[in-house]
């Protein structure tokens, strides 16, 4: 990447549209006795970034391909601002897809690639060689234009496909783990250009992901998907620090799993108290999702000792070994340097926990 | 192809290693100059002088047979002296009679060869690319279907054939075309790789789905994505089956029809030296053809360098 300019043009006029209402209402869809999407209800606003994160086989990419109109449900119903598209094909959806693996044409130029979806609409020819050029110069690759594919690198193509994809001023823009073929580098300085370019089109926009990190950055709102159907939708805000269940403080985010006692309310930690966030779990023991930074080191506490720390640029995580053998992760300043065997004390902080019935 | 290097040129060997004894003194020095004898060899290729020897049994054995046949085609008589008299002959019409039959089954091989062709692109190759795009499990099955030819003898398939061409000779009658029908079963093997070949190195499924995502209609899908991308495949697997075609004889022989190879053995009893003839054209038309594959390919191959501007 070696043009993620700072100077980044605003997104040029003939791309922008008005973002769609995309809903998916009580959809199904089976394979064999498998349900890969379970009821999956979800609206998507107009102009908004939504995620769907779930860990592998919970049924998002089905989901997106079901709405792209790639894969045919069972049940349910699926609507573009308000029109029900279940049984329109593919090509009749007006639906702009970046896949995961590299899609563009290999025996066509980038030019023809873009131009492709122009070319299927019958948009004449002057109208498309301007439009072309607007979609190419919003990914900065107009000096590319007369490569293949194959010229390219991945980021560079996975911007290619973006800019095909958006250059049909499609009512809805779906990304499929677009950046996971990508190296670290690259995939954080691509998210954010797409994070910008929709905004910027203010295009409705759903994004696959099992990358929660890479969610929590770029979304408005994420759905956490879990055996076919949301376990939890909400901002990365409401998810991290609010989880509704063990499952989505287990996957949104880093969290230590600490046994302890619920009573009213208040879980019981290593006889620290702290509210719990579900209040449907009855009294008795619970696993308490205690995150890192709600962890400290303090001169009194649990005891235990120092077993690995790792270096994360601004922050410091340190694993340590309680007394009775249980593992945290507490996340501390820089500065404060541990080693490993060092004999330290931990309290929690009393952030609010999500919490499971120990089973 | 995801992460494309920094371009920078290679170096024959670190710059800043110690310069140790006669050791480094053969490792600091970049093959090409330092000639191949002194040079430790790495890798698994074998050297120079191996491989110009395998090179040229290998040539010799393929090149005797082809040479011995042209000499003949010059040969007068049995005292060695050499004329071109035997090619001038096929140009006689007074000799038209004798060599009528050469040209008849050649007419008639290239014939079963346009069939042959069509039942390729027409019945494969549509099969083979349906099965990759909704049928995958089904890929196994139809690959040993198509491989099965090729582990029957023919004389064992004739066998099959015979009372099928009872039949067929019924319905279209007992031209050489007909057997365009057994000969593109014999030819689906060598049909079959190299459009698999082909559907396995493009990304099938994504790049149908990003074309229909785009708008495209199913018949857009094929004219503009699948076939341009599966061209040099379809190519291979068409020049295949000509030379399989031109190269048939049992079952022409067993099911009496005329083509190409029937009529060179019948013609050998009047005149041997026009079969010569004819036989190493087929040779060099099947070679030529195969020469024609291998460009396909290399255009390609040869495009697919990385480009040296690249960023990362």
């Amino acid at each position: 990447m070696t043009t993620t300019a700072p100077t980044a043009p605003a997104a040029p006029a003939s791309l922008s549209g008005a973002g769609a209402v995309v809903e998916l209402d009580a959809v199904e869809k089976r394979y064999g006795t498998h349900r890969a999407l379970a009821g999956l209800s979800l609206r998507v606003e107009p102009g908004e970034f939504l995620s769907l994160l779930g860990p592998s086989g919970c049924g998002k990419t089905t989901a997106l391909r079901a709405l792209a109109g790639l894969e045919a449900i069972d049940a349910g119903a699926i609507r573009i601002d308000g029109e029900d598209v279940a049984n329109t094909p593919a090509n009749k959806r007006d639906m702009g897809m970046v896949f995961q693996q590299y899609s563009l044409f290999p025996h066509m130029t980038v030019r023809q690639n873009v131009a492709f979806g122009l070319e299927m609409r019958k948009v004449p020819s002057s109208e498309r060689k301007s439009r072309v050029v607007d979609a190419l110069d919003m990914v900065h690759l107009a000096d590319f234009a007369d490569r293949f594919p194959h010229q390219l690198s991945g980021g560079q193509q996975q911007r290619v496909a973006l800019a095909r994809a958006l250059v049909t001023r499609p009512r809805v823009l779906l990304l499929d783990e677009p950046l996971s073929a990508l190296d670290a580098k690259v995939r954080v300085s691509l998210r954010e250009e797409i994070r910008r370019i929709q905004s910027d089109l203010g295009i409705t926009t759903v994004f696959v992901t099992h990358d929660q990190e890479e969610a929590l950055a770029v979304s408005d709102r994420i759905a956490v998907m879990n055996a076919g159907d949301i376990e939890q939708i909400g901002t990365p805000e409401e998810l991290y620090r609010s989880p509704s269940s063990a499952f989505t403080a287990d996957f949104v985010g880093q969290s230590n799993r600490l046994g302890g006692d619920l009573r009213g309310g208040d879980v019981f930690v290593y006889g620290f108290r702290v509210p719990a966030l579900d209040l449907t779990v009855a009294d008795g023991p619970v696993l308490a999702y205690v995150r890192p930074e709600d962890i400290a080191f303090a001169a009194e506490g649990v005891t235990g000792r120092v077993v690995s720390s790792s270096f994360l640029g601004s922050i410091r995580r340190t694993t340590v070994r309680l007394d009775d053998d249980t593992i945290v992760t507490v996340q501390h300043e820089v500065g404060d340097r541990r080693v490993s065997g060092d004999s330290v004390a931990v309290r929690l902080l009393g952030a609010p926990v999500a919490v499971a019935p120990v089973s | 192809m995801a992460a494309v290097s920094a371009g920078a040129p290679a170096r024959p060997a670190g710059p800043a290693r110690p310069a140790g004894p006669a050791r480094s003194a053969r490792t600091s020095r970049p093959a090409r100059t330092g000639g191949p004898a002194r040079a430790p060899r790495f890798g698994t290729a074998p050297s120079l002088g191996t491989a110009a020897v395998v090179l040229i049994v290998v040539g010799l054995v393929f090149a005797v047979p082809l040479v011995a046949l042209l000499q003949f085609t010059f040969r007068q008589g049995t005292d060695g002296s050499l004329t071109t008299a035997h090619y001038t002959a096929l140009a006689d019409p007074a000799n038209a009679g004798t060599y009528q039959p050469v040209f008849d089954g050649l007419g008639a091989s290239l014939l079963i060869a346009v069939i042959a062709v069509a039942i390729v692109l027409l019945v494969l190759l549509p099969a083979q690319v349906i099965t990759a795009l909704h049928h995958p499990r089904l890929r196994r099955i139809l690959e040993f279907v198509c491989l099965v030819p090729i582990t029957v003898p023919v004389v064992v398939l004739v066998v099959g054939f015979v009372p099928v061409y009872q039949f067929v000779a019924q319905v279209f009658g007992s031209g050489a075309w007909t057997l365009s029908f057994a000969i593109g079963i014999i030819a689906l093997p060598f049909a079959f790789r190299p459009i698999s070949a082909a559907i396995t190195a493009m990304d099938l499924i994504t790049l149908t789905e990003a074309a229909r995502s785009l708008g495209a209609s199913w018949w857009t899908v094929t004219w503009r994505v699948l076939l341009p991308n599966l061209r040099r495949g379809i190519l291979a697997a068409c020049f295949l089956t000509i030379t399989v075609v031109l190269g048939e004889y049992t079952l022409a022989s067993f099911l009496s029809r005329t083509t190409f190879q029937t009529a060179l053995l019948l013609v050998q009893g009047t005149d041997p030296y026009v079969a010569a003839i004819f036989s190493l054209g087929a040779l060099v038309f099947g070679f030529l053809l195969l020469v024609a594959i291998g460009r396909i390919g290399q255009r390609r191959t040869r495009v697919r360098r990385p480009h040296p501007k690249d960023p990362a």
